[in-house]
């Protein structure tokens, strides 16, 4: 298989763009992506987002923006998996390239969630679960993490406060990052303090949604050779994606994350690397418990000791696996297709050694991963720095 | 208003009809077309008796749209007797708090309403195992 | 006779009720008997979790001072209705009565706040017990006797042999305008028979017999939320009037008087009425005890009298007779006759007990009551 190269990366802040529409912010987004690689034409366009029928009334995103990025001619499609809708187009733009039916292909994830009011979103959001045997019981989005945080305080004996470094560790990122929604340090107090959205669930427990887009351009090593550019290409060392019963009430284990397990896997035997071998990696903490049981199914802790790792220091920039480093979903905001993008975004900046204040000393391997759903399709891609 | 979705999960949130795989025995909520675990088809229809306990739970404050009305309220996880975990509210749990591992009995309410013109959803909830006071 | 009062005037053929004097041949011909002999095959109650006490509707509306015609009532919660707590009972009546759902032939649910002003609550009920497609369904309405309505039409129905079970409830979600007095007493709750063979019964059905007149003591219009009513009118022309001339033609009927009765129950709107009805007509109070409930649950209006069957049941010995009396304003009074077998003992036990509902209790106020009742305009 040959090579799949980053060329160029592009990012909007995340936040409430109320004056910029879904097509101009995943717009915007490629033209970075297109700019920073030096490139103006593409062989395709693959657009991540899990909500734009029902929160904008616009579907076909694919042929929409690569009319409005000046494409119009090329392959463009959407690209669906909920929460993972970003990696999951990332994935399909990786095969494109990796199996020679294109040389260089723009990936966007966009979502724009500001458009109706909070409860229409709560309740599309919940399309991401089993329609009719969890959403139609009124089950949003955050009481499933809620069930799995439950269920987990209880089998391991841990408190809701134990899960507070999450939180902590992902807004002390968030400060430095420019694009970042929320850009203020919290600490575990707030934490255990703020107020709850399905028990045991916080409002600091969970990311903030928000509209947003990220882009990268993927392209062959011929063709960034060609394209003679100044910024470093990151390879794409592995590209895994694997899916587990969608309603969590199916799960043969509740409390591990089958999917995350074997994507990871897969990516690590891909990439020819052993977990301790990452320098970074950025992991889907849509919910704190989301945070615990990713590292546990990524082979970083064993079952339950996941929220150690909130505890002892091991996920902060200084850390032995720094986590969520330009403030992950909590910080950085979950604008829940474009997410699995500003992720490898996100790493692309620190491989380059471009992550400001952030930025991590010489980090090589660094992996992310994107989860749709509660853990139902688990998409994860480890990026490796430029030689 | 998706008429026609609702009525054909009838028998699942009225009667709890799941199925019991003929190959493996292992009994299935709701029906499916393979077995999840031995992967086989054609399954025979089976009743659960709709008594099980709490195997998580969670009390929803920011209620999506259209439920809305019964906010706060309780959803769980509950482990059927037979073996299936199914999701569902807890309903008239009065002033008791919730807890794992509370015996919960089916009992058929009211799921949602469409607005006061539309149709009225019922399905299957769960409550605290009534015993006889006696 | 012109100038005679509507409750004296002689009615059914020149007989007057108020003297009460008519051949036995007359009576005789006035019961509503099957051809087949039937009864009670299963039972079930429902009422649901919570109770406003009548001192908080006071509190609210004559700044505690005035009377409460009642200790508290019950509260359906937010997720229920009609259809939900008729479903209930008649999974306990099926419990009780041991037969497979497919059996019934007939599914019929009295109220006077089914969810649907179009559209039957019965095929919802029917539906979630596994009792269609092969069956008769139908929504029944006569105020409060709405559902011995049903179970007379049941009688008639597997009585004249075209059914073998025929399923009928009584059940309501009472409402009562905010501060009208009707809002202490308005309440939910009710009760499910299945009627069929009286060998195969836990209570067989002697006969019953029908009291109505076009009497305007209460009504709801189409389309209004709240009922109204005619005060005092309720009383003497109403509920007694139809109550009595029901109860003592059926008595005379059958030849029977009330010591021959080991209970009694008669429709409860409030404390009041159905004890001195009981008092006129020569019943004492150890017979109308058990089946007194309005103090604790209020008026359950469809499921009120028979609600209080249901906790008689749950207590009666083989051999009792009891007395069942209606009332719905309109108006009109259904009077049952039943004979407890021996069977009650071992079906008594296969369900839950009224008194379980009843002891099930969480209290809550007027402004939680006022949210759950939909009072609030959102």
């Amino acid at each position: 298989m040959r090579d799949v190269l980053i060329a160029g990366i592009g990012q909007v802040p995340v936040g409430e763009h109320w004056e910029t529409s879904l097509r101009h912010l995943g717009a915007k987004a490629i033209l970075g992506a297109m700019e920073d690689a030096g490139v103006d034409r593409l062989d395709g366009l693959y657009v991540g987002n899990m909500l734009s029928g029902p929160l904008s009334q616009q579907e076909h995103l694919g042929a929409l923006l690569a009319d409005f990025v000046g494409q119009r001619g090329i392959e463009a499609l959407k690209v669906e998996a909920a929460c993972g809708s970003g990696a999951a187009a990332l994935r399909v733009g990786y095969a494109m390239i990796v199996s020679g039916l294109a040389e260089i292909v723009g990936v966007v994830g966009v979502e724009k969630m500001t458009e109706p009011r909070g409860r229409e979103t709560t309740a599309a959001l919940a399309m991401a679960a089993d329609g009719d045997y969890e959403a139609d019981h009124g089950v949003t989005f955050v009481a499933l993490n809620a069930l799995l945080m439950n269920r987990y305080m209880m089998e391991h004996e841990v408190s809701h406060a134990d899960f507070a470094g999450f939180a902590v560790v992902a807004h002390a990122n968030g400060v430095n990052n420019p694009n970042a929604m929320f850009r203020r340090p919290i600490t575990a107090e707030q934490f255990v303090r703020s107020g709850v959205v399905a028990s045991p669930i916080g409002l600091l427990d969970a990311s903030p949604i928000g509209d947003g887009a990220a882009a990268v351009i993927l392209a062959s090593r011929d063709v960034v050779r060609a394209l003679g550019g100044s910024r470093p290409p990151v390879r794409i060392a592995a590209s895994a994606f694997s899916t587990d019963a969608l309603a969590i009430h199916d799960r043969s284990d509740l409390l591990f994350l089958e999917a995350a397990a074997r994507s990871s896997q897969k990516a690590y035997e891909q990439a020819g690397i052993r977990p301790d071998d990452l320098d970074l990696f950025e992991l889907h903490d849509a919910f704190s418990i989301m945070a615990a049981l990713s590292l546990e199914a990524c082979g970083f802790a064993p079952r339950g000791g996941g929220v150690r790792l909130a505890q002892d220091g091991a996920i902060a920039l200084d850390g032995r696996l720094p986590i969520s480093t330009m403030g992950g979903l909590k910080a950085r905001g979950h604008p829940v297709g474009a997410t699995g993008l500003y992720q490898v975004v996100e790493i692309v900046q620190q491989l380059r050694g471009d992550a400001g204040h952030n930025q991590l000393p010489n980090p090589f391997w660094g992996m992310a991963q994107n989860i749709g759903g509660s853990g139902a399709s688990v998409i994860t891609h480890i990026l490796q720095a430029p030689e | 208003m998706e008429l026609s979705r609702h009525w054909r999960l009838q028998d699942q949130r009225y009667r709890l009809v799941g199925e019991v795989c003929d190959t493996c025995g292992v009994k299935i909520f709701p029906p499916r077309d393979i077995c999840p675990e031995c992967s086989k088809p054609a399954q025979e229809l089976y009743t659960f008796s709709g008594r099980g306990e709490v195997y998580s739970f969670s009390t929803v404050y920011n209620a999506p749209a259209g439920y809305e009305e019964y906010a706060p309220y309780t959803v769980a996880l509950v482990k059927l007797e037979e073996g299936p975990v199914l999701t569902a509210q807890l309903t008239d749990l009065g002033d008791q708090e919730p807890e794992i591992g509370m015996p919960v009995e089916m009992v058929t309410r009211k799921l949602r309403t469409e607005g006061d013109q539309g149709m009225i959803v019922y399905g299957y909830k769960f409550r605290p195992a009534l015993a006889a006071a006696v | 006779m012109s100038d005679a009062h509507p409750a004296t005037r002689p009615i059914s053929g020149g007989r007057s009720v108020k003297s009460g004097r008519s051949t036995l041949f007359e009576s005789e011909s006035l019961l509503l008997r099957p051809h087949f002999p039937v009864g009670i095959v299963g039972y079930g109650a429902y009422v649901p979790r919570y109770r406003l006490p009548a001192r908080e509707v006071a509190r609210i509306w004559t700044g505690g001072k005035g009377g409460v015609p009642l200790g508290e009532k019950s509260v359906p919660g937010l997720d229920e209705d009609v259809a939900t707590m008729s479903i209930e009972a008649a999974r306990n009546a099926l419990l009780r009565a041991r037969i497979a759902p497919d059996l019934i032939r007939a599914v019929w649910v009295g109220s006077e706040s089914h969810p649907y002003a179009v559209k039957p609550t019965s095929t919802i009920v029917a539906e979630a017990i596994g009792a269609v497609p092969n069956i008769q369904a139908a929504d029944w309405e006569f105020a409060c006797k709405a559902g011995t309505e049903a179970m007379q039409a049941a009688i008639g129905f597997v009585g004249a042999g075209m059914a073998r079970y025929v399923l009928s409830i009584g059940m309501d979600t009472a409402q009562g305008r905010p501060g009208d007095a009707l809002e202490y007493t308005a309440a939910a709750g009710g009760a499910a028979f299945l009627i069929g063979p009286a060998d195969e019964s836990l209570a067989t059905i002697t006969a019953s017999y029908s009291f109505v007149t076009d009497t305007p003591d209460f009504w709801r219009r189409e389309g209004e939320m709240y009922p109204s009513h005619g005060d005092r009118f309720t009383g003497e022309p109403a509920y007694f009037r139809h109550i009595t001339s029901a109860a003592k033609t059926l008595m005379e009927a059958l030849e029977t008087v009330p010591a021959d009765y080991a209970w009694a129950v008669f429709h409860q709107p409030n404390v009041k009425f159905p004890q001195r009805v009981a008092r006129m007509l020569g019943f004492r109070s150890e017979q109308t005890e058990p089946g007194l409930l309005v103090g604790e649950i209020g008026n359950v209006y469809a499921g009120s009298s028979i609600i209080g069957l249901t906790s008689v049941l749950d207590m009666a010995q083989p051999g009792d007779r009891v007395l069942l009396v209606s009332y719905g304003s309109g108006a009109g009074s259904d009077a049952f006759d039943l004979l407890v077998t021996d069977k009650i003992e071992e079906r008594r036990d296969l369900a839950l007990l009224t008194r379980d509902y009843i002891s099930r209790r969480t209290e809550i106020d007027y402004a939680t009551y006022a949210r759950f009742r939909r009072k609030l305009r959102m």
